[in-house]
């Protein structure tokens, strides 16, 4: 209500301010995320090493995203003599507002979120998507070389993996028939979509890491081998929007990922919780379900080896976009032609190319990883260099 | 409108990786020529660790010199140590004590042991483990560490050998803690065997990437795991049994193809073999008895002569040719170190393969930079 009366009072119009005042929302909301998920990453794989994690500052090291924070707010803001100005320092912020626009239309609660609306999915995919502009401008602004090939690596790998990530949520608007996130959340009361779409479920967790660049697919800010990529020449404030950014990243596809295929805030028994209590109930299993993706994938972190990146490619183009594809195909023949109803038929099929992606994985990697025969690579090189004398 | 026709041309860049990029493994630069990411050119530039060990060694008496070995390879101090008394031993004569050397044994088998332990966290951590693999390593590396320090009273540069024996008696409950601590690492070994060997991103790093020939690693003069990945059955402790080793029983494995993957089998499987021979050490050695010589000169002087000594070091094989002209100082010492030779081969190995993996060949070649420069 405060707002309203801020509203009569300074003659400002009072969506203006509603706007201002949902801004100011998730942005502390954002932050004390961001802090509170550093932590945790930081317990969790210190526990799996065999590691305490942070203990010092304050109980068991609680305030120590606060210490980074601020350590990071009092670092000197560096900049390459020769680097690109205006790219150069504009690309943190072409990284990270699109991400902290993709907070917008999370659902975490029947009424709980920033805004609904009817596009919710389309918008959120479509928003989070263009800081690939922010990640070459980056790569190109460093003048460094290790910051061109993360910036390259990283562009060649979100573009890859846009389209499976995109066709995974596609096979579930097709099953729900909307773009409503509250509507698809709301339709998975009795049958969460992941039993429905157990591929698609899949394919989305995997193109998420490789979107949110973390383990095994941490490749365009691989440290043993581009030393941070396009973050080598950032520091200070600058560097820590594109640390927001992962972590924004990990929660926003966490969260959309529990409502796609999870059933978000109303599987299992939403519907049957007396009204007063329906939002609280919500928003715990919205938590649970975000908590379990974001430490599995703290957990892949932890102890997968990172993948080359013409396997990286390899795997998006050769096996998740086909396949993909086939599960957008056969959902689509099952609802329009099945005669026995589809759930059941779709969780059969879906599952049958499941197990596909899994032995397709199996004998990848014993076809030493699908590339290109050394004799191949070697005779490459000898074109390159043949005018040089190698 | 007008078409473009031209064919773009692509130009080759040179990144420096090195002497500071977290994964060339101590103060290594590689000058990687990349044509995307494609490796063209690589050229090694060492020479940042030199300290004139082998100078040095000329001003120090034979058992000062033991401390220089130390610091020649710090993963492999008691090798090194072992092959510079060894040489020193065999011109002056003397016979080490038979309970000496199952403790010389015993130090450099357990020592192989922790510098595999220390590739295998290494070589996680350059494949991309985010390190779990290191910490999981260092975890039963830690533990020989400290056994060697109630040994030797150091946790890394042990100085412990000298020229007939060894300095002291081993510490209190010598025999239980180091059964205690093989039952230990065989089941460190085990976490780290089960944790990358069936890993399907693992092996699909690995395998087949840095491929080295049989023929072209003796060209190359590649020694010890390197070597013996590529399939060569060369071992020193089989092939010219140094010291006691003809008295125990254990295998060499070999790889197949002398690929990124057969060098981790290889040292995988060594560890364990290690642990058998130091198993079999502790057995057979006599529990009492001296560990020095009776008649032990107080400052050792050697006669006129020279000799080559090699042993069998985690790395390969660590030569020490030793010149005396008299007196009780070196008048020269060479030392051959694996590191270097296996570096050698880097250019073979990484040409035409992808930046990615210049990475984990170069760390699957384990080298220790203060051994290739020494």
């Amino acid at each position: 209500m405060s707002y309203l009366l801020l509203g009569t009072i300074f003659d400002v119009p009072a969506r203006w301010l509603d706007a201002i005042v949902r801004v100011g929302l998730i942005t502390l909301w954002m932050t004390l995320l961001v802090l509170a998920l550093t932590y945790i990453e930081r317990k969790v794989i210190g526990r799996i090493q065999q590691r305490l994690g942070p203990t010092r500052t304050g109980p068991a090291g609680l305030f120590q995203p606060v210490a980074d924070a601020l350590k990071l707010l009092t670092k000197e803001d560096l900049r390459p003599r020769l680097a690109d100005r205006w790219v150069f320092e504009l690309a943190p912020y072409l990284v990270f507002v699109p991400v902290f626009l993709g907070f917008v239309a999370l659902p975490y609660a029947h009424d709980w979120g920033i805004r609904f609306f009817d596009l919710g999915l389309f918008y959120i995919l479509a928003v989070t998507s263009v800081n690939i502009v922010g990640w070459v401008m980056a790569g190109w602004g460093s003048d460094n070389k290790y910051a061109l090939l993360g910036g390259v690596r990283a562009v060649a790998q979100m573009i890859s993996y846009e389209i499976p990530l995109l066709l995974a949520a596609l096979s579930i608007v097709m099953v729900s028939n909307t773009l409503d996130l509250r509507a698809i959340v709301e339709q998975q009361h009795r049958i969460p979509n992941i039993l429905i779409q157990p591929l698609p479920a899949f394919i989305f967790l995997i193109a998420m890491l490789a979107e949110t660049n973390r383990n095994p697919f941490d490749i365009p800010v691989a440290e043993s081998e581009v030393v941070g990529g396009v973050t080598v020449e950032y520091s200070g404030i600058r560097w820590s929007f594109f640390q927001l950014t992962e972590y924004s990243a990990l929660f926003i596809f966490a969260v959309l990922g529990s409502a796609l295929f999870l059933g978000g805030y109303q599987w299992p028994a939403g519907g049957r919780i007396p009204g007063a209590f329906q939002p609280w109930y919500g928003l715990l299993i919205t938590g649970i379900k975000a908590g379990m993706i974001i430490v599995a994938m703290i957990w892949l972190r932890a102890t997968l080896p990172r993948m080359r990146v013409d396997q990286l490619m390899s795997f998006a183009w050769k096996v998740l976009i086909p396949l993909s594809f086939v599960q957008v195909f056969v959902t689509g023949l099952i609802l329009v032609y099945s005669p026995w109803g589809w759930g059941l038929w779709l969780g059969l099929t879906s599952g049958a190319l499941l197990a596909a992606l899994f032995y397709a994985v199996k004998v990848g990697a014993q076809r030493l990883g699908m590339r290109r025969p050394r004799e191949e690579r070697l005779e490459a090189v000898r074109q390159l260099t043949a005018g040089r004398g190698v | 409108m007008t078409t473009i026709d031209q064919e773009f041309e692509t130009v080759s860049i040179d990144i420096n990786m090195g002497p500071q990029h977290p994964s060339t493994h101590g103060v290594f630069r590689m000058v990687l020529s990349i044509d995307g990411e494609l490796v063209v050119d690589v050229e090694p530039v060492i020479g940042y660790m030199h300290r004139g060990g082998e100078k040095l060694s000329e001003n120090l008496d034979y058992r000062q010199g033991i401390g220089i070995q130390d610091r020649t390879d710090y993963l492999g101090n008691f090798n090194c140590e072992h092959c510079y008394v060894m040489a020193a031993e065999k011109l002056a004569g003397i016979v080490p004590t038979e309970r000496a050397e199952y403790m010389r044994v015993i130090c450099t088998e357990m020592n192989r042991v922790a510098s595999h332990l220390m590739f295998m966290g290494a070589f996680g951590t350059d494949v991309g483990v985010f390190g779990t693999m290191f910490t999981y390593a260092f975890r039963d590396r830690e533990d020989i560490q400290r056994f060697f320090e109630e040994l030797t009273g150091e946790r890394i540069m042990y100085n412990y050998f000298r020229v007939g024996g060894v300095a002291w008696e081993p510490q209190i409950g010598f025999d239980a803690k180091l059964t205690a601590l093989i039952k230990r690492l065989r089941q460190g070994i085990a976490d780290i065997d089960s944790m990358l060997t069936t890993n399907e991103v693992f092996v699909s790093r690995c395998k087949g990437v840095g491929l080295i020939s049989a023929e072209k690693a003796i060209e190359y003069g590649l020694t010890g795991p390197m070597l013996r990945a590529s399939g060569v059955k060369y071992d020193l402790r089989k092939d010219e049994p140094y010291s006691i080793y003809d008295r125990f029983d254990f295998d060499i494995p070999i790889g197949e193809h002398g690929d990124c993957f057969d060098r981790y089998a290889v040292r995988l499987e060594e560890m364990r073999q290690s642990l058998r021979i130091v198993e079999q050490a502790l057995e057979q050695m006599p529990k009492t008895g001296p560990l020095m010589p009776e008649k032990m000169p107080r400052m050792l002087r050697i006669p006129a002569s020279e000799c080559y000594m090699r042993t069998e070091n985690p790395r390969g094989e660590y030569g020490i040719y030793l010149v005396s002209k008299g007196g009780n100082k070196p008048y020269r010492l060479k030392m051959r170190s694996p590191s270097f030779s296996n570096l050698m081969a880097l250019r073979e190995m990484t040409i035409g393969e992808y930046i990615a993996d210049a990475v984990i060949i170069l760390g699957s070649t384990d080298i220790v930079l203060c051994e290739v420069d020494r």
